[in-house]
């Protein structure tokens, strides 16, 4: 690794402050408890979106000969772990990250025209239809796709589907041949929203976010909408989820990040027995582990950002340390955020549930620790 | 009388009894925890269970029978236990007022104040909570302030409690009052309040599971009789110290309990992949799982064994917050394991998509995070077993 990859050049730190600005002004974690209120049917705030898009945060991945920047991943994790800090809900890597990446690695060039600028613009987001059952698996994709003359019919179930409310695109992993777990017969399709033969239903989530579970029942494509190879999708798949993965990571490491500081801070305000709880030998030890958790996992999810834009062989094995680590933090953090208030940290008016349930589904997304635990010592080869 | 029967026929007689009395619509209820629950099992038969535990007095069984209770020793009440777990049987009458002021008031109670307050315990009509945290006394509970002035004929109270459990749905509030700021525990006076008294308000706080659990409870003049002093003023501290006892070894019980209500083995068969010879396919998560498990019955084991320490008259090797610890450390690994068994089906918080089980298993995996903060957090229960029991210095 690079050492690089640990020091953010000019560009990014422009846009790390940016982000950062921008989220402690117009973001605030109060924004996620107005979002669970309105239950509003997009499961984010489109006003707050909006403006993510004004400042050309879904342009990052997209290449420049496509209109975008091509800043890169680094880049855009800088920017993923500011919105961490206050647990922002948006769409951004569900679209801008894994849809953008897919169309950018697999899409042709009539694709790539008909839904970059328009995920670029704002115009629309997307979401990615992977999961089925209750374990993240993506070899074990169940839901058919059948040649029918000109066009292929989806049949089967997703859920959760993220960010699926009014998306306008959702990319759909299918199996075309073979069985499920097989890692040939997985193709992915670009599925708009108007698609008919799909009904979904909306899932309240502990973390206040938009999830949905899809029906696809005898839902028509046409043959332009699959996306790369038939039948060979899952390696792009795989690429396209590291990407993500490694996004997701650093988003974990900035509300990791912000939910020790709270701790900290409040250790160090909160007095019983007369003095400050932090001056409590035992609290300063779990704040001091905690802090090399932490600090593990963020070299962890920098090497992989780093990696992923060197067009390292090594991006598995680096997503799924950035991953695993993140999701062991995070969790432990949250957990501790609560027991380090006491009763306070167990009220709903207080941050830390926020922060613990949604430790819960962010680890649960892309593989949770386990999931990547599995995959890093597959890929040590043992 | 039960209570004079021999060990034998006494089993032999509770048997007889479960078998004409317990409502074969209960068996297999979940037990309620405390006391607010809706009634479980078939209409009417909740109400009908409780009325017949409440008059053989074995909802509350090691108490004297005049107080309702039936005047049972330990070994008795162990096998009444027991035998109701066979029958899938459950004590319904539970509480605030059975778990922790019951024992305490048969300690330090006046002969009035028994007879006046145990009887409507024992039977499950009246509810009790508890008015001891405040906002600035948690960990170190005597530092709190709530101010308690002696009227000549009634007791003052100003002041604020919060976290107090299920104020909103109680009848009476076992609380404590500084009478005195000269000396921090040697200041404390505890007093039993009624819920009706005026210039007592009430506000829930909703848990991290949407639940309304604990409340704010303000106390604006509100007049106490003489007769609700409990010991003596400024000696509450004594009385307070002990009913936390109670608090804690009952909350112990309560985490053995929840691993027979959530059967985390039979969950994991159900949502888990299995391989051929029926073990779980996912080799990490099961060897998780049965760590989890060893500590589970290892802890149900220690329960047992200090219970068993004390009917034989020794002094019982596991402390109070040795147990405390152990509880709450199973009952938080049996929510995280719990939505791990779940994965993608215990993201939930209500509504379509997801099963009642999936929903109830995600909020008691949100709720148990009180396991180690309530009745003493964990890092107290921990100075307690360092200091007091192996005579640590204190720093
Ligand atoms: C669900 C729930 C129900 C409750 N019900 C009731 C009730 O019915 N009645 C009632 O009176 N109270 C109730 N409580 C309150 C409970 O007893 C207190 O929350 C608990 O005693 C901790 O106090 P605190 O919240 O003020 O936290 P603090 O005392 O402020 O503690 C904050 C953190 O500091 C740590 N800490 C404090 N002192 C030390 C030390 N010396 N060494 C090391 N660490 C330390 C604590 O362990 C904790 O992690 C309830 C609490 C909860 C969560």
């Amino acid at each position: 690794m690079t050492d690089h990859a640990f020091v953010p050049n000019d560009e990014q730190s422009m846009l790390r402050d940016a982000a950062r600005g921008w989220v402690r002004d117009r973001a605030p974690i109060s924004a996620l408890r107005k979002l669970r209120t309105e239950n509003l049917e997009t499961g984010f705030d489109p006003a707050l979106f909006g403006e993510m898009v004004e400042m050309g945060w879904t342009g990052i991945l997209v290449p420049e000969d496509d209109g975008g920047f091509g800043f890169g991943h680094a880049s855009i994790g800088l920017i993923a772990e500011e919105l961490g800090r206050n647990l922002v809900a948006s769409p951004l890597i569900s679209s801008a990250v894994a849809a953008t990446d897919a169309l950018v690695l697999c899409g042709n060039p009539d694709q790539k025209s008909e839904w970059l600028p328009r995920l670029l613009s704002g115009e629309i987001h997307a979401a990615i239809a992977l999961e089925e059952a209750i374990a993240h698996n993506p070899s074990g994709v169940a839901l058919r796709a059948r040649l029918d003359g000109n066009s292929w019919v989806l049949d089967g179930r997703k859920q959760p589907v993220f960010d699926y409310g009014e998306a306008g695109l959702v990319i759909v992993a299918a199996r075309t041949s073979g069985e499920p777990g097989d890692r040939d017969g997985i193709t992915l399709f670009l599925c708009p929203r108007d698609a008919a033969g799909t009904s979904a239903t909306r899932l309240t989530q502990v973390d206040s976010r938009g999830a949905w579970a899809l029906v696809f029942d005898g839902c028509r494509l046409d043959a332009g909408c699959v996306l790369g190879e038939i039948d060979k999708g899952l390696p792009a798949l795989e690429t396209v989820l590291d990407r993500a993965r490694a996004v997701l990571a650093a988003e974990m490491i900035g509300s990791t990040t912000q939910a020790f500081e709270t701790t900290v801070e409040y250790l160090k305000t909160r007095v019983q027995f007369d003095q400050p709880i932090g001056a409590f030998q035992a609290l300063q030890h779990r704040a001091a582990e905690l802090l090399g958790e932490i600090e593990l996992a963020r070299s962890a999810v920098w090497a992989a950002l780093a990696a992923i834009d060197a067009g390292d062989a090594d991006v598995p094995r680096y997503t799924s340390l950035a991953k695993a680590l993140a999701g062991k933090a995070f969790r432990r953090t949250a957990q501790e955020m609560v027991q380090l208030h006491g009763g306070i940290g167990m009220t709903d008016e207080h941050d830390s549930g926020l922060y613990l349930k949604r430790a819960h589904v962010a680890d649960m997304t892309f593989g949770n620790v386990s999931f990547h635990r599995d995959r890093f010592a597959k890929l040590a080869g043992i | 009388m039960f209570a004079d029967l021999p060990i034998d026929d006494f089993r032999q007689a509770i048997h007889d009894w479960l078998r004409e009395n317990f409502p074969p619509g209960l068996r297999g209820c979940r037990a309620p925890t405390n006391g607010h629950e809706p009634p479980v099992g078939p209409p009417g038969e909740f109400e009908l269970w409780k009325e017949r535990c409440a008059d053989a007095g074995f909802g509350t069984p090691t108490w004297p029978i005049e107080y309702g209770g039936a005047g049972l020793d330990q070994a008795r009440a162990d096998i009444l236990a027991e035998e109701m777990a066979q029958a899938g049987a459950f004590n319904p009458i539970v509480g605030l007022g059975a778990m922790m002021l019951g024992p305490t008031l048969l300690e330090f109670g006046t002969e009035e104040q028994k007879r006046i307050h145990l009887p409507p315990i024992a039977r499950g009509e009246l509810m009790w909570c508890q008015g001891f945290s405040e906002p600035g006394a948690g960990s170190d509970l005597a530092a709190l302030r709530m101010r308690c002035e002696d009227m000549g004929d009634h007791f003052l109270l100003n002041g604020q409690k919060i976290w107090t459990s299920y104020a909103h749905h109680s009848d009476w509030c076992f609380a404590i009052a500084r009478t005195s700021t000269e000396q921090k525990q040697g200041g404390i006076t505890f007093l039993l309040v009624d819920m009706k008294s005026p210039g007592l308000d009430v506000r829930p706080i909703q848990l991290i599971n949407g639940i309304s659990h604990f409340c704010e409870t303000f106390f604006n003049d509100v007049k106490v009789p003489k007769e609700n002093l409990v010991g003596e003023v400024n000696r509450g501290w004594t009385v307070a110290k002990r009913l936390l006892q109670h608090e804690r070894t009952g909350l112990s019980s309560l985490r053995s309990a929840n691993a027979k209500t959530y059967d985390l083995a039979s969950i994991a068969r159900r949502y888990c992949e299995l391989s051929p010879d029926g073990t779980l396919a996912d080799t990490d998560l099961r060897q998780r799982l049965a760590d989890h498990l060893l500590s589970e019955q290892a802890y149900a084991l220690t329960l047992q064994r200090r219970s068993a320490e004390e009917e034989a008259g020794l002094n019982p090797t596991t402390p109070v917050s040795t147990l405390k610890n152990l509880g709450s450390q199973v009952g938080l690994r049996l929510g995280e394991l719990a939505i791990e068994i779940l994965g993608n089906r215990s993201l939930g918080w209500e509504g379509d998509g997801y099963t009642d089980e999936e929903l109830e298993l995600t909020s008691l995996w949100l709720h148990s995070k009180c396991y180690s903060i309530y009745g003493g957090t964990y890092e107290i229960q921990n100075n307690i077993t360092a200091q007091r029991e192996l005579g640590l210095p204190k720093s």
